[in-house]
């Protein structure tokens, strides 16, 4: 039947399964493809601190040159035990194709859920993020094309950060930067939060000299580097910019924020 | 005139057929526009240089000078919209100096046109062209290929669309100077805020029959916020390895050293900064 409206020629041969054929002549040269992937664009950063973890993430929505939406949100609680995500204890950002982000976040919710259901008690957050990243090689050779971090608050009550790749090779870390200005966060970060490429004033000469010491950040110091992160992002990645989500993890459940960014 | 070098040209097509890439020139992504009025033309543009997905410049200037009358706006690759705008000024000064008449809007769109023609499209320049002569006032686009319009009201760049659509709700037959001006801004300001190709500030230039009014930083919808944190670190933070002096006696060898008194600060050219 599909074949009387199609408009190759060849009526009793094989035929195209999508309505447009090619319509050069068939020198072999003529490609047919489908990309099921887009980038979206935006950028994601997660700080764990010594009794809390700070997920952000700017709400643009992107294609090309184009704004999808100005607000967007990369960053979710999972595994509530209601839709409004009140009681939950750990929090998910994902960025990169949002379209798979969102499969993968709805995924991870409902296996945090059903946990919940069948345990009677809450899943670690050690545990979701071994589930999460066995989520993601399942699907190995079509993957969620997204850079996802993980985070909330240990047993110990210490924060804790997990990170991604996009076919599930993770690690727990103290921050991490994803997305389209990761790589203008992270070095930032490096410094700021680790310390790195910082020693402490005349305690030896070159090479002798001592690192300055790591020491963790109270709650309001990682707040201020997330907004600053962010302001200098948007002022040189076009994808970054409109909004930022910050979702903080206390032993006090899920704290919301949300900050105007610029909008250009 | 003298033209461009293509002695690399082979050995480039060689490397780039191996795999390597080709090098990343900075666009100027832009959102361009240009408007007539009772009595002259505005022209105004954006102020953000891309390079891919980055601001290489969040304060350029796309308005060129061609001549006291006549100004251009460019998208396109910023190097060429740069020299082709300097090289036709130059010829139009020539022409002006040889002809004894002042320089013609017709005359520059023309030299423009088939200067990009010739090298038909791999001059990445798009333009908008404006002034006012002794015939009246002109308005023009050219596109990269050699192709041109008239019109009473222009756009280009990445954030064409955005901008034209403010146009084609607003746009009426007779503007004022001040309707026009305000038009043009909140054409670009459409771009910058919906075209991630354009952003910061908006550029405006005015053109009578008696001045140029170049507007630098017209509007400026996007002042960066105060920072939450001070990032200076202790002195003594990074570390030396090393350390070699030169006095000031060893480096006058090679170039001259002028001594400044302790309040007198060194006079050069002044640089745009973030606080």
């Amino acid at each position: 039947m599909a074949a009387m409206f199609s408009q190759n020629p060849l009526m009793n041969g094989p035929n195209y399964s999508f309505n447009q054929t090619p319509t050069a002549a068939a020198a072999g040269n003529k490609e047919h493809a489908f990309y099921p992937y887009t980038d979206n664009g935006g950028s994601t950063l997660a700080i764990a601190g010594e009794d809390f973890t700070i997920i952000a993430g700017d709400t643009r929505s992107t294609s090309g040159y184009n704004i999808n939406t100005r607000y967007q949100p990369k960053v979710f609680k999972i595994g509530g035990t209601t839709s409004s995500q009140d009681d939950a204890n750990i929090i998910l950002s994902v960025v990169g194709f949002a379209a798979d982000g969102e499969a993968l976040k709805e995924r991870l919710d409902a296996i945090v859920k059903m946990y919940r259901y069948q345990h009677g008690k809450p899943m670690s957050v050690k545990a979701c993020a071994q589930r999460l990243s066995t989520i993601l090689y399942g699907k190995r050779f079509f993957p969620y094309y997204v850079h996802a971090i993980l985070g909330g608050l240990d047993e110990e009550g210490k924060g804790a950060v997990y990170s991604y790749d996009p076919v599930g090779s993770y690690e727990r870390e103290q921050c991490r930067a994803g997305g389209a200005a990761a790589s203008l966060i992270m070095p930032f970060l490096d410094n700021q939060v680790n310390f790195k490429n910082q020693y402490m004033p005349g305690s030896g000469v070159g090479h002798d000299l001592q690192e300055r010491e790591r020491k963790p950040l109270p709650l309001v110091e990682v707040e201020a580097l997330v907004k600053d992160a962010f302001d200098s992002a948007v002022e040189r990645h076009i994808e970054v910019g409109d909004g930022l989500l910050m979702m903080m993890a206390t032993k006090n459940g899920i704290e919301e924020k949300y900050i105007p960014l610029k909008r250009d | 005139m003298p033209g461009f070098d293509f002695s690399n040209h082979t050995r480039n097509a060689a490397l780039h057929a191996r795999g390597v890439p080709l090098p990343k020139s900075t666009s100027t992504g832009t959102t361009i526009v240009g408007c007539i009025f009772d009595g002259g033309v505005v022209i105004a543009a954006d102020t953000r240089a891309t390079s891919g997905p980055i601001v290489a410049d969040k304060n350029c200037e796309k308005l060129h000078y061609i001549a006291p009358q006549i100004w251009c706006a460019g998208a396109g690759t910023a190097a060429d919209t740069e020299f082709t705008t300097a090289l036709i000024s130059s010829q139009l000064e020539l022409h002006s100096l040889s002809t004894g008449r002042k320089p013609r809007v017709v005359t520059c769109m023309t030299m423009l046109k088939q200067h990009l023609f010739r090298y038909q499209g791999h001059i990445g320049a798009y333009l908008v062209v404006a002034g006012v002569d002794p015939t009246g006032v002109g308005l023009f686009t050219v596109h990269a290929h050699g192709s041109t319009d008239k019109l009473p009201y222009v756009t280009m760049g990445s954030g064409s669309l955005a901008a034209m659509s403010v146009f084609e709700t607003q746009w009426k037959p007779s503007l004022t100077q001040e309707e026009a001006v305000k038009l043009a801004s909140n054409a670009i300001q459409a771009g910058i805020f919906n075209d991630l190709g354009s952003g910061s500030n908006v550029d405006v230039a005015i053109i009578t029959k008696d001045k140029t009014t170049l507007k630098r930083g017209y509007v400026r919808p996007n002042q960066r916020s105060e920072k939450q944190k001070s990032y200076i670190f202790a002195r003594g933070t990074t570390a030396v390895l090393n350390e070699k002096i030169i006095r000031k006696e060893e480096i006058s060898k090679y170039v001259s050293v002028h001594d400044l008194g302790s309040e007198e600060t060194a006079s050069g050219e002044k640089m745009d900064i973030d606080a």
